[in-house]
Formats: structure tokens, C-alpha cells, sequence
């Protein structure tokens, strides 16, 4: 496809001689082929989607003011206990073994632990006015999957107080009586 | 009557034009490109709404394995250095030259300080086949610990935290990392996850 301009080859005779005109036009094709090849092998190997992160704050725990402002009423927690198999425990109020009845459900997207905390958190504040406060505790042998879920169901039902807290002994044993096996 | 004659037009466009972008594209994209390095371990992040993206530098990266196998990982260079003499002086061990700069060119390891020597020593891609044990970060040996304090203390600008668990780990090694983190004041940090749609409504 090379192009070269061999015009003016007939009249030779006698003028001047002229070095050949050759075309400047080259073809293309080929570098052009190439460089969209590398574009298309650099655009597909750039990392495009950086990794998202979430923002996790805790408390300080050296400060001891902080505890005492972060006492409320019982009645406006609510616990939420994962553990192992993607199961969730919840209980309203004071974790008082006596009293507690532990609810059991799952992750699913209508009916499971979002759908507890939607109502909950409207119940409570129809009734004292105030945010819900989440308690996240996490068993040892809940996965971390299960914790990144539980503070994505914190942002999408748009919950303003949570927080994660260790799994108290009492939990535990409100576990083991209600839920034999669960621990 | 004369025939009409469809005048032949040259098939041959000008690709100057198009050349020149896709050049320009193609430029822009190798100078971006950011490989991605090599990491000891496979870590399969779960799923989040969350939309806040991780900095590219000033970032202490904690990976956890499926098993629980713990790793670190830093991009800055100059704090590398002052970080592994730090732990030479702590854990009375030595590197010689030769490690210190592998040490400043691995992007993330996962071994305790006694094994480290022998990591730095292998080439990379022994290195990619060997199964790294993980830093210990429990109560009686936590060098995870050391490592952060002095990467926090000799890094210039302030560092970020980001862990980037494996959804299938087990929250007791998160627990204990986040533990560590609590111990030395650094209550801010990030989970690493990956990008998922928000639902767009909510049960009743």
C-alpha cells in the first residue's frame, strides 16, 4: 500500500534533472493497529476500581469520659450478636439473663436482620424520640465477612449510633441456655 | 450522450489524526499504570455499600489470610528502612545491605522477625511459592505491634490503617488486630472491601 508518486517519468528528455518526488504519505495502518493494541493492554491491566474502604471508628480507650457519656438507656439498644454460619442473634434492652428472650435470624436482605433493625429503630423512636443505639458483638468464630455485612446494614438503614463491642460472658451464657450449640 | 463517469476517489484516508490520539491515550495510560505488586497471599474481601476510596500512599496495609495468617504491607521506602532498624535494635538481629534494600522493595511479607532473613534472600519468585507463616499478633508475641509503631512514628505524613480481610477469617484474628491498633491510640482505621450496589429500597 506503499504509496510512491512516480509521476513525471515521461518527459526526460533535455530540462533539468529532478530527484524523484516521492510521496511523504506513509501507511499507517500497522502503527496504528499497535498503538491501539497497547492501549486496549493498558486499559484492561490499570487497576480501575480502587478498593473501597469503609471507615471504622472506635472509642479511645484511655479516655474515661467517653465511657460515662456513652451510657443510655437500655431500652434504646439494641444487641445484635453474630455468630458462626452467617447467624445472627438479637435481644432488645438490658442484657439480664432472666428476662431476654434472644431472637435468631439470618443476613437475608427481606426478612433477616434488616428488616429488624428498620422496625426496631422506628419503634424506638416513635417511643423515646431518640436514635437506636446498635451493639455489635462478633463471636470468635463469626467470619469477618459477617462483621463488614453487619456495618453495611449499619449504612444502609442509615443508623447513626453503632458500635462494636466485645461479646460479654453473659451473652454467652444467654447463648448457650437459649441456643444450645449456637456458641 | 456521455457516459457519467463516477470520479474514482482514493480509498486511503489521513490517519495522522487518529495516530496522534491514540497515542496520546496510549501515553497517558502507561504513565498511570500502576502495576499491581505481588502479594503473598490470596485475600477475597467481602462486599460492602461503602464508597470511600483508599489513598494510594501514606497507606499501612494489613492483609489477612483465609487462615488467619497475618501480613504487612507499606509502600513508602525511606520509612521501611528506619522501621527494620528499629526492629534490628528490638529483636537483636542483623541484615546486611543486601537485605535492608530487598526489605525496602517487598511490598508486603508475612513472616516473624526470625524468618525474615531468609525471605529477603530468596528471589522473587521462590519467594511467590514459599508459604509465609504470618507475623505473630497474639498477647505474648505481638511484632505486628512493633511494626506499627515504628512505621507510624518514621513515617512523614500520617499513616492510615487499612485491614483487608479475608471474608472467610475468622473475627477472633480480627479482634486481636484491632486490639493492637486500640492499644497504641490508633482508633481510626479502614476495611478494605469491594464495591457492591446499595439496595435501592428497604424491607417494611
Amino acid at each position: 500500500m506503499a504509496e510512491i508518486d512516480s509521476s513525471g517519468g515521461g518527459k526526460k528528455k533535455g530540462g533539468k534533472k529532478r530527484a524523484k518526488k516521492i510521496s511523504t504519505k506513509i501507511d499507517m495502518t500497522p502503527m496504528v493497529d499497535l498503538a491501539f493494541l497497547l492501549i486496549t493492554f493498558f486499559m484492561l491491566t490499570t487497576t480501575f476500581n480502587k478498593p473501597q474502604t469503609m471507615e471504622i471508628n472506635m472509642p479511645d480507650k484511655t479516655d474515661k469520659k467517653d465511657e460515662e457519656n456513652m451510657k443510655v438507656a437500655a431500652s434504646r439498644t439494641i444487641t445484635v450478636i453474630l455468630a458462626k454460619d452467617d447467624v445472627v442473634y438479637w435481644y432488645q434492652g438490658d442484657n439480664d439473663p432472666t428476662t431476654v428472650k434472644v431472637q435468631k435470624t439470618d443476613f437475608n436482605e427481606q426478612t433477616g436482620i434488616r428488616k429488624v433493625i428498620v422496625d426496631k429503630s422506628s419503634e424506638i423512636m416513635k417511643a423515646s424520640g431518640k436514635d437506636a443505639v446498635i451493639i455489635i458483638k462478633a463471636l470468635d468464630n463469626s467470619k469477618y465477612k459477617n462483621i463488614v455485612d453487619m456495618l453495611d446494614e449499619m449504612h444502609i438503614t442509615n443508623q447513626k449510633i453503632y458500635a462494636i463491642v466485645d461479646v460479654y460472658d453473659t451473652d454467652k451464657e444467654m447463648l448457650a441456655v437459649q441456643y444450645p450449640g449456637s456458641i | 450522450m456521455p457516459k457519467v463517469k463516477v470520479a474514482r476517489k482514493s480509498v486511503s484516508l489521513d490517519m495522522t489524526a487518529m495516530c496522534d490520539m491514540a497515542f496520546l491515550l496510549l501515553t497517558f495510560f502507561m504513565l498511570t499504570t500502576k502495576f499491581k505488586p505481588e502479594e503473598p497471599v490470596v485475600v477475597d474481601t467481602p462486599s460492602s455499600v461503602s464508597e470511600i476510596k483508599l489513598p494510594d500512599t501514606d497507606v499501612a496495609l494489613i492483609s489477612i489470610g483465609k487462615d488467619g495468617r497475618v501480613f504487612f504491607g507499606l509502600e513508602e521506602q525511606g520509612t521501611k528502612e528506619k522501621m527494620l532498624e528499629e526492629m534490628e535494635k528490638k529483636y537483636q538481629v542483623t541484615f546486611n545491605e543486601n537485605e535492608k534494600h530487598e526489605f525496602k522493595l517487598l511490598p508486603t511479607f508475612g513472616t516473624p522477625i526470625g524468618g525474615l532473613k531468609q525471605i529477603l534472600n530468596m528471589s522473587t519468585s521462590e519467594r511467590a511459592k514459599v508459604n509465609q507463616p504470618g507475623i505473630p499478633c497474639d498477647s505474648t508475641n505481638n511484632e505486628l505491634k512493633d511494626w506499627l509503631i515504628f512505621a507510624r512514628a518514621h513515617n512523614q505524613r500520617p499513616l492510615k490503617i487499612a485491614i483487608k480481610g479475608d471474608k472467610d477469617a475468622n473475627y477472633e484474628v480480627v479482634k486481636r488486630i484491632i486490639a493492637t491498633l486500640q492499644e497504641q491510640n490508633a482508633n481510626r482505621f479502614n476495611f478494605v472491601t469491594n464495591m457492591e450496589a446499595k439496595p435501592s429500597s428497604l424491607p417494611k
